[in-house]
């Protein structure tokens, strides 16, 4: 992982130094309200509907043990005794106190960290696969460019203060688990014909109000040129993006307005102009960047232990747990393990300080002190032995760390809604409880297989409900919480967006329809075929007629 | 004005003019007029005693100064209000790719917490608002050391350093 030089150092304690001094400033009126907003959330901190929050970035979603233990001290120093991992495989903090900031930035910087660009209308925290540099699908490593871009973005003087937030994601994989196609810049890393490697380039994806899927730009890039044409793409943005209406002002309006050639064509423009310019990046910067993501040392026997495999024909909990939570790996005998944050009765993404530090000495023990974040709100241990399998399950149960439901219905994303949101509609958190009380029945749920329920508090769509196979959006129906259901979104590389099932229906029936939903798939579904697939193949008729009987219009017409 | 300028306070000739219409006659003396002013009256300034200089916003094609940049000392770009960040963009392709050398001066909601981006953009005067104290603003020049990424300012991405 990388590991901080001098200049990183500098930059994150001057940043907490500045900060410091601006948070004085503030308290003192120095700066008013309105100056301060800005600056603070660049920092990551918002106020919220009881407290602030604050947003800690997680690079790539990328940990080392001694981090993850320093984010379990904060819980329980300044916050409530929990984090939550949010979808952009970064930590929430939701109970600091706004003078306790500067230090809790101080603490960060200990362990290199920091929360520079969590929020504002910046380019924020990058994101990747949280299977990079294991996978089998894998073209090339995507973390070390992930790097490079959060270097050349930390701090942009001229890309600080953009039309509205900027997100780009990153995938050198084949199979997309980083959500690529829903981001403003997203960056896969592709081989061309003559099998040299290079990026392919969208521009304009997006969620909350007005979602889009992205449109490709550049079909190839060479990666010298990677900074350069980011730039020109942010040039573009900076310049030409709507500042007129907060709600328009995203970059997926500004290349759905002058289309996707216009706009490719107004980059390239730009690009061509400062392509061979100092923005140039050299062969050996890439390779030093990449020294930081080299392999641990991985045991040439580690396949050859028999243990795992008795284990497994021996303890159905254990089997479960493999069948759902541990993934294959680019190296023989080993494995890569899903810890779920999805317990039932507990928020998706929340963590306790004591859990926190639990996990880290676990990945001391059996994943080369790392851990990874995913963008659905679950953590990765991405190199474990399949001999030590039985072992890191057996202590995951023990703090409630093992539920065997990765990519299962109770896989939720949810976002804080209500509870915690001053935007939101509705609560998102009751209804993963509904739900989870619902179907507690795992054989039920592993029958029901891969199925992605996503759900948000309101348009802003945290929770990428649009992506959803089955999206929940809380909405504000003459001040009761009523729930928007779309089915047949995909944030994977097949993305798309749901479409709207009808009719918004009250938060007590939301599980029992989800539960008619499924009905209607299993009646339908063909062998080994999951939920979306069977969607896609029969349309939104079979499920509209089951939930609404046939009254879609008269409903509509409420 | 009282400005900021290459990193001291000090007083200097300059007006600005911000809102003007072709009937009206314009003062004796240095001044920064709207860009959109200076271009459709080039014939009636031509008698202005006293130096002239153009204001911009982020509304303004920048490009439209380009073949123009050589009668002027001095460049001002506004910001309406300071989450405005066109003319951070405008600020580097005078300099970058326009080769704008004289003093480029930023006015409007200028704050301190936005001077250090600014001059990494090539700003190097700063008109900062008037109710806000100067010599305060000046601290902010010192808030980083280390730059992670090339700017106007001719900063090497940090990398080639290391
Ligand atoms: S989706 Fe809405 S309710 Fe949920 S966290 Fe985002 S802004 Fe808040």
């Amino acid at each position: 992982m990388y590991i901080y030089d001098e200049y990183d150092r500098t930059i994150v304690n001057e940043r907490v130094e500045q900060f410091r001094d601006q948070t004085r400033r503030f308290l003192t009126g120095e700066l008013s309200e309105d100056e301060f907003r800005p600056l603070r959330l660049m920092n990551g901190l918002y106020i919220q509907r009881y407290a602030p929050m604050l947003r800690v970035s997680i690079p790539y979603g990328l940990l080392s043990s001694d981090q993850l233990r320093m984010l379990g001290h904060i819980a329980r120093k300044y916050d409530k005794g929990y984090g939550h991992f949010s979808t952009r495989q970064n930590i929430q903090y939701n109970w600091p106190r706004l003078e306790t900031v500067p230090d809790i930035l101080a603490d960060l910087a200990s362990v290199e960290m920091h929360a520079i660009q969590t929020s504002g209308n910046c380019i924020r925290n990058i994101t990747s696969d949280h299977f990079a540099g294991v996978a089998e699908d894998e073209i090339e490593d995507p973390r070390s460019y992930c790097e490079i871009i959060r270097q050349w973005s930390t701090f942009h003087p001229e890309f600080s203060y953009l039309p509205r937030k900027f997100k780009i994601a990153v995938s050198g994989a084949v199979k997309d688990r980083a959500a690529v196609q829903v981001h403003d810049i997203g960056i896969y890393v592709v081989k061309n014909d003559q099998g040299e490697v290079g990026f392919r380039i969208l521009v304009g994806g997006g969620l909350g109000r007005l979602p889009y899927i992205g449109a490709f730009i550049k079909e190839f890039l060479e990666k010298k040129y990677l900074l350069s044409y980011l730039e020109a793409i942010l040039r573009v943005y900076n310049l030409f993006g709507r500042r007129d209406n907060i709600h328009k002002a995203r970059i997926k309006i500004l290349v759905k307005a002058i289309g996707p050639e216009k706009f490719a064509e107004m980059v390239e423009q730009e690009w061509l102009q400062i392509r061979d310019s100092v923005l140039l990046l050299d062969q050996k910067e890439i390779d030093r960047v990449k020294k930081y993501f080299l392999d641990p040392p991985y045991d040439s026997k580690a396949a050859a232990d028999t243990s795992f495999g008795q284990k497994l024909s021996t303890d159905t909990g254990f089997a479960n747990w493999v069948k759902r939570n541990v993934k294959p790996h680019k190296v023989a005998g080993y494995r890569g393990v899903y810890i779920s944050l999805k317990m039932p009765g507990i928020p998706p993404g929340d963590v306790t300080d004591t859990q926190m530090e639990f996990i880290a000495d676990l990945a001391d023990k059996y994943s080369a002190s790392e851990i990874r974040a995913t963008h659905d709100q679950n953590l990765v241990f991405a190199h474990v032995k399949q001999g030590d399998l039985y072992a890191l399950w057996t202590a995951l149960k023990t703090q409630n760390l093992a539920t065997p439901n990765i990519g299962l219905l109770t896989d939720m994303i949810c976002c804080p809604g209500l509870d915690f949101c001053s935007l939101a509609n509705a609560g998102s958190i009751p209804i993963a409880n509904q739900i989870n009380s619902k179907f507690n029945d795992m054989d039920y749920l592993h029958d029901i297989g891969d199925i992605q329920i996503k759900m948000s508090g309101c348009m802003n769509a945290c929770g990428h409900h649009h992506v959803g196979h089955i999206g929940i959006l809380g909405v504000d129906k003459k001040g009761e919480e009523f729930y928007q259901l779309t089915l047949g979104g995909s944030p994977a590389e097949d993305a798309a967006l749901g479409d709207r099932l009808g009719p918004a229906i009250a938060q007590k029936e939301v599980a029992d329809t989800i539960g008619k939903l499924l009905d209607v798939y299993v009646e339908k579904r063909h062998e080994d075929e999951r939920f979306l697939d069977t969607y896609r193949r029969i349309g939104i008729e079979p499920f509209k007629q089951r939930i609404y009987n046939g009254s879609v219009a008269q409903a509509e017409g409420e | 004005m009282r400005v900021i300028k290459d990193n001291q306070i000090l007083e200097d000739s300059w007006t600005r003019v911000d809102t003007v219409t072709a009937d009206q006659p314009i003062p004796d003396g240095d001044l920064i007029l709207p860009f959109k002013y200076w271009q459709q009256n080039q014939d009636k300034l031509a008698n202005h005693r006293g130096k002239l200089a153009v204001c911009l916003n982020g509304e303004d094609k920048i490009e439209d100064i380009a073949t123009h940049i050589g009668k002027f000392n001095l460049i001002a770009l506004d910001f309406p209000a300071f989450k405005d960040g066109r003319c951070y963009s405008h600020a580097r392709l005078l300099r970058d790719r326009y080769g704008f050398k004289g003093d480029l001066r930023a006015v409007g909601d200028v704050l301190r917490d936005q001077l250090f981006y600014m001059k990494r953009c090539g700003f190097n005067s700063f008109f900062i608002r008037k109710d806000k104290d100067i010599e305060d603003a000046l601290k902010a020049f010192n808030d980083f050391t280390v730059k992670y990424q090339t700017a106007a300012d001719g900063a090497l991405p940090v990398y080639r350093l290391r």
